[in-house]
């Protein structure tokens, strides 16, 4: 059942189109990803849904029922989400305490109730003997658990985050990010994650829509995202990758240098001929110094190292394929090792390559 | 991403799915609408009505209202009123000079060196900024007076000689008194500065060769320059629009000022339409300097803000240290420590020529003040009334216009920040003029009433409020706002919950700021106070002008000390530095 519905969703300030047309569902319990770069307007979609900012155009659906509309938006006091930060703003006034209890005595729930929940889920972000504190004495990790409890000891509908970790340290960072799909995990609510870190949002999701100025380019589960990319955006911005421009025709790809039976990428693939985009991750590429067989139909590219960089746990090479001007990443590991100079053989192999556009 | 100002057309069923119509919208809009209604309404009664009167009144023949230009004619026609524009030029360069030759120092001292006693350097710098400035004017004339001043009398007893060592009554006079009041704002507006400056900049010139001196001279120094200029720029604006030191010293001394002259265009037969044209010079200086200001701060890269980019460390500055703490002893000695002592040993004597001894004391001034003479206690209830009224209108409008302002409550919302920020660039006086020509006769015929004081106290200090409130309100993150609405919270409980615990402190702050500002203005007050509605400042004044020094002296400390009881309170409940901090 879906439990929230963006349709054409769209917001404008004057003639800057932020959000544009933004269609998604989210199902029951299920956590999904606002991914792109800064200002691509995930922040904007995402306190569309809250009830902070009205559309310019589209609707947005909870349960069946329209809550944001232009012109008609429920507060977002009255839609029974909630919502964590990137400031955190957790409320210096109060103690830990009553910051979690707030939500709790706003719906009058009776005090023994409030008390037992907060409790409870103080325990669930491991902050119960801090209840006392205030948040000045609190470090920047236990700030942002505060915030976690405080969102979910309501038991919202939709639980919205926005950045939530983006001012921590890179340890917490990690950290974190598995306390909040442990959380999900533990209470299964309805989440709308708004981030920049594709890191994070693998760690955390069950389904990623990558945005790019205002609009979704591709919503599809973590590792789905990164061996099946479908706009060159995406390709780009999810992992690291080598964009070939090459042609379809007749069944076979041809690019500079090397061709494939299009049916080894992909059985449905077919049509007209076209030009077509190439996605190649630097670590599906073979390295070999001397040419190797090609009885698989693995396509070989003979080409001479360019540049390198060793990373500790990876060779970086940057190939120049014979004949071209192209330059193919690659990565092979410590003890593969080629001068800059070296003649070299890359292998592809066509499971690993994805047609982009 | 910012709150739009959309968020208040929320329907108040909630059921978003029906569009609501136009008429249901004007409902919606109708409580934020009204409050900008009446904020706007308030501004211009405030702030427009009586700017634009002011420039009205200027062109207008008195009696009938026809237009003229002859009030330009008459303030500029004669040598004397152009005179007293020179003075004024001349002094206020002149005082602001010695305030930059004093603080300067003493904001670096404070701020990068080991010089001993920086809490009882802090404490001079409150102290001036504390003291009236025409308290200080008293203090001084019995101090240095021709004849029977303390120095000069010491000066002849030490020397034999006949003349003065220093006289008050005199331009350098003037413009010392002036200065001795006015150099905290030069210490703060530096000091800020200078905190800002990481002492890696001078480590930069040291390790390139330049010793302390140098690095000081060449590098901290022009790195702060901007904000130097700005305080110069400052305290020359309050110095040509100041009155009662001008008033005290200037006019015994026959040395005729703007403001002074403006006072005389009020002496029966009172002439607004050319005082009206004679403010016009004082008004256009103001505001073009603080443009200019305002440009020349604003030129970032040059002012070395890198925030907290870089520790800071104490220079160490060797025997040097105590020739700097004896420069700001000095200072203290002369803009605070003498004149309050000479005040204070007059306030409690039958005579203050003769110096320090039993036989000469008596409470008999205090006594006088407290419950003999007609007007004292009754000055006194009106100053603490008028300025905690004014005080609680201009932090309640200053803290409704930073509050839409801040959240983009309402389209135009800078519009209302602008109007609450405007009266900085008038002058006290030019204000308390223009309130005279729209308020003072009828329809309003607010002349003699508390209202008018008020309402110009009000005008004249909205700016210090709005720029307290607005501070206090951006320190608290939208987010922490929509926390709570999310969670359930309508936008009034909201504010009621979380925004207001936060600023309530800063609040108070300023409402404090803004009382002891307003409990001793004297030139805002002095042209629209009535019979009964004399405030402690004019009659300070009045009692000034009769030459009883010694009851003169006795209101004065009383008038200092209400003051210092309100310092004190603020110090307790908002910081130690709550006047001094520079927003």
């Amino acid at each position: 059942m879906s439990r929230l519905s963006l349709r054409g969703l769209t917001k404008a300030y004057g003639k800057l189109t932020v959000v544009d047309h933004i269609n998604l569902t989210l199902v029951e319990g299920e956590f999904v990803s606002l991914l792109g770069p800064s200002g691509c307007g995930k922040t904007t979609t995402l306190r569309m849904i809250a009830g902070f900012v009205e559309p310019t155009a589209g609707t947005v659906e909870m349960g069946g029922k329209i809550i944001s509309a232009p012109g008609a938006v429920m507060p977002p006091e009255r839609r029974q989400m909630s919502m964590i930060f990137q400031s955190y703003a957790i409320w210096p006034n109060m103690t830990v305490e009553e910051n979690v209890a707030f939500g709790l005595k706003l719906r009058k729930l009776p005090a023994e109730e409030v008390r037992r929940r907060v409790a409870e889920i103080l325990g669930v972000v491991q902050m119960g003997h801090l209840a006392g504190r205030y948040p000045a004495e609190l470090s920047g990790g236990q700030q942002q658990r505060v915030a976690l409890a405080r969102a979910i000891v309501v038991k919202p509908d939709v639980l919205l985050l926005d950045e939530p970790l983006s001012n921590l340290d890179a340890n917490l960072r990690e950290e974190m990010r598995f306390e909040i799909r442990r959380v999900h995990d533990e209470f299964r609510i309805t989440t709308v994650y708004v981030t920049h870190d594709q890191a994070e949002a693998m760690a955390t999701s069950d389904r990623i829509a990558v945005m790019n100025a205002g609009r979704i380019e591709q919503v599809d589960a973590p590792h789905l995202l990164y061996t099946r990319p479908r706009t060159r955006f995406v390709a780009s911005f999810i992992g690291r990758t080598n964009l070939l421009e090459a042609r379809l025709e007749n069944g076979d790809i041809r690019c500079d240098g090397f061709a494939m039976k299009a049916l080894q990428l992909d059985p449905a693939m077919g049509g007209a001929n076209r030009p077509i985009l190439l996605s190649v991750r630097p670590q599906s590429i073979g390295l070999h110094c001397g040419r190797p067989g090609n009885g698989d139909g693995r396509p070989v590219i003979p080409g001479v190292i360019a540049q390198r960089v060793f990373l500790g746990e990876t060779w970086d090479y940057v190939i120049q394929p014979a004949g071209s001007d192209m330059r193919l990443r690659v990565t092979a590991p410590p003890l593969q090792v080629h001068e800059v100079g070296d003649p070299v053989w890359m292998q592809l192999d066509p499971a690993q390559v994805a047609i982009v556009e | 991403m910012t709150n739009s100002a959309t968020a208040l057309r929320e329907p108040a069923t909630g059921s978003a799915g029906r569009r609501t119509g136009l008429l249901g919208r004007l409902r919606q809009v109708e409580p934020v609408a009204l409050v900008w209604l009446v904020l706007v309404l308030l501004l211009l009664f405030l702030v427009v009505a009586p700017l634009a009167k002011l420039f009205m009144v200027s062109f207008e023949t008195q009696d009938t209202g026809a237009f003229t230009l002859s009030n330009y004619l008459t303030a500029y026609g004669r040598a004397r009123y152009l005179d007293a524009l020179v003075n004024s030029l001349i002094l206020g360069l002149t005082s602001a000079t010695i305030s930059v030759v004093l603080a300067v120092p003493m904001a670096w001292a404070v701020s990068r060196t080991d010089m001993p006693g920086k809490g009882i350097t802090w404490a001079v710098v409150l102290g001036a900024f504390v003291m009236p400035p025409y308290l200080g004017a008293i203090g001084w004339i019995l101090l240095a007076g021709p004849n029977s001043g303390v120095v000069n009398q010491l000066w002849r007893a030490i020397t034999g000689a006949e003349g003065a060592f220093f006289n008050v009554y005199s331009f350098e006079g003037l413009s010392l008194v002036i200065a001795l009041h006015s150099f905290p704002l030069v210490f703060i507006f530096v000091k800020a500065a200078l905190d800002l400056v990481s002492s890696e900049m001078e480590d930069a010139a040291n390790i390139l060769g330049a010793g302390t001196w140098t690095a000081m001279r060449k590098v901290s120094l022009p790195l702060v320059w901007p904000s130097i200029l700005g305080a110069f720029i400052i305290v020359f604006l309050e110095t040509i629009a100041l009155f009662g030191t001008p008033a005290i010293i200037g006019i015994p001394a026959r040395i005729n000022v703007v403001t002074t002259q403006l006072w005389q265009f009020f002496e029966y037969p009172v002439r607004v339409e050319v005082a009206a044209a004679y403010a016009m010079p004082l008004l256009l200086i103001t505001i073009g300097m603080i443009v200019v200001q305002k440009l020349m701060l604003a030129r970032k890269g040059f002012v070395s803000q890198t925030g907290k980019g870089g520790e800071r460390r104490v220079i160490k500055l060797g025997p040097w240290r105590w020739a700097l703490f004896g420069w700001c002893a000095c200072v203290g000695a002369l803009s605070v420590a003498m004149p309050l002592l000479i005040l204070v040993q007059a306030s409690f004597a039958k005579a203050w020529g003769r110096g320090v001894s039993l036989d000469n004391f008596t409470l008999r001034n205090y006594q006088l003040l407290l419950f003999e003479h007609e007007m004292a206690m009754t000055s006194i209830w009106n100053t603490i009334w008028f300025s905690a009224a004014a005080a609680t209108l201009a932090v309640l409008i200053a803290l409704l216009v930073a509050y839409i302002v801040n959240r983009r409550l309402v389209p135009f919302g800078e519009a209302l920040g602008f109007l609450a920020m405007a009266p900085f660039v008038i002058p006290g006086i030019v204000m308390a003029i223009g309130f005279y020509a729209a308020y003072a006769s009828p329809p309003l015929a607010l002349y003699g009433t508390a209202a008018i004081i008020i309402f110009a106290f009000t005008a004249r200090f909205l700016p210090i409020a709005y720029a307290n409130s607005s501070a206090a309100i951006r320190a608290v993150h939208p987010e922490m706002e929509e926390a709570a609405r999310i969670l359930g919270s309508g936008r009034l409980h909201a504010i009621s919950r979380v925004t207001a615990p936060l600023i309530k402190k800063a609040l108070l702050g300023g409402w404090l700021i803004v009382f002891i500002v307003a409990s001793r203005e004297l030139s805002a007050a002095i042209f629209l106070v009535g019979p009964r509605t004399r405030t402690m400042s004019v009659l300070l004044y009045d009692l000034s002008e009769a030459g009883n020094f010694e009851v003169l002296a006795a209101f004065g400390g009383l008038l200092l000390l209400i003051t210092l009881v309100f310092v004190a309170i603020g110090m307790k409940l908002v910081g130690r530095d709550f006047m001094l901090r520079r927003s």
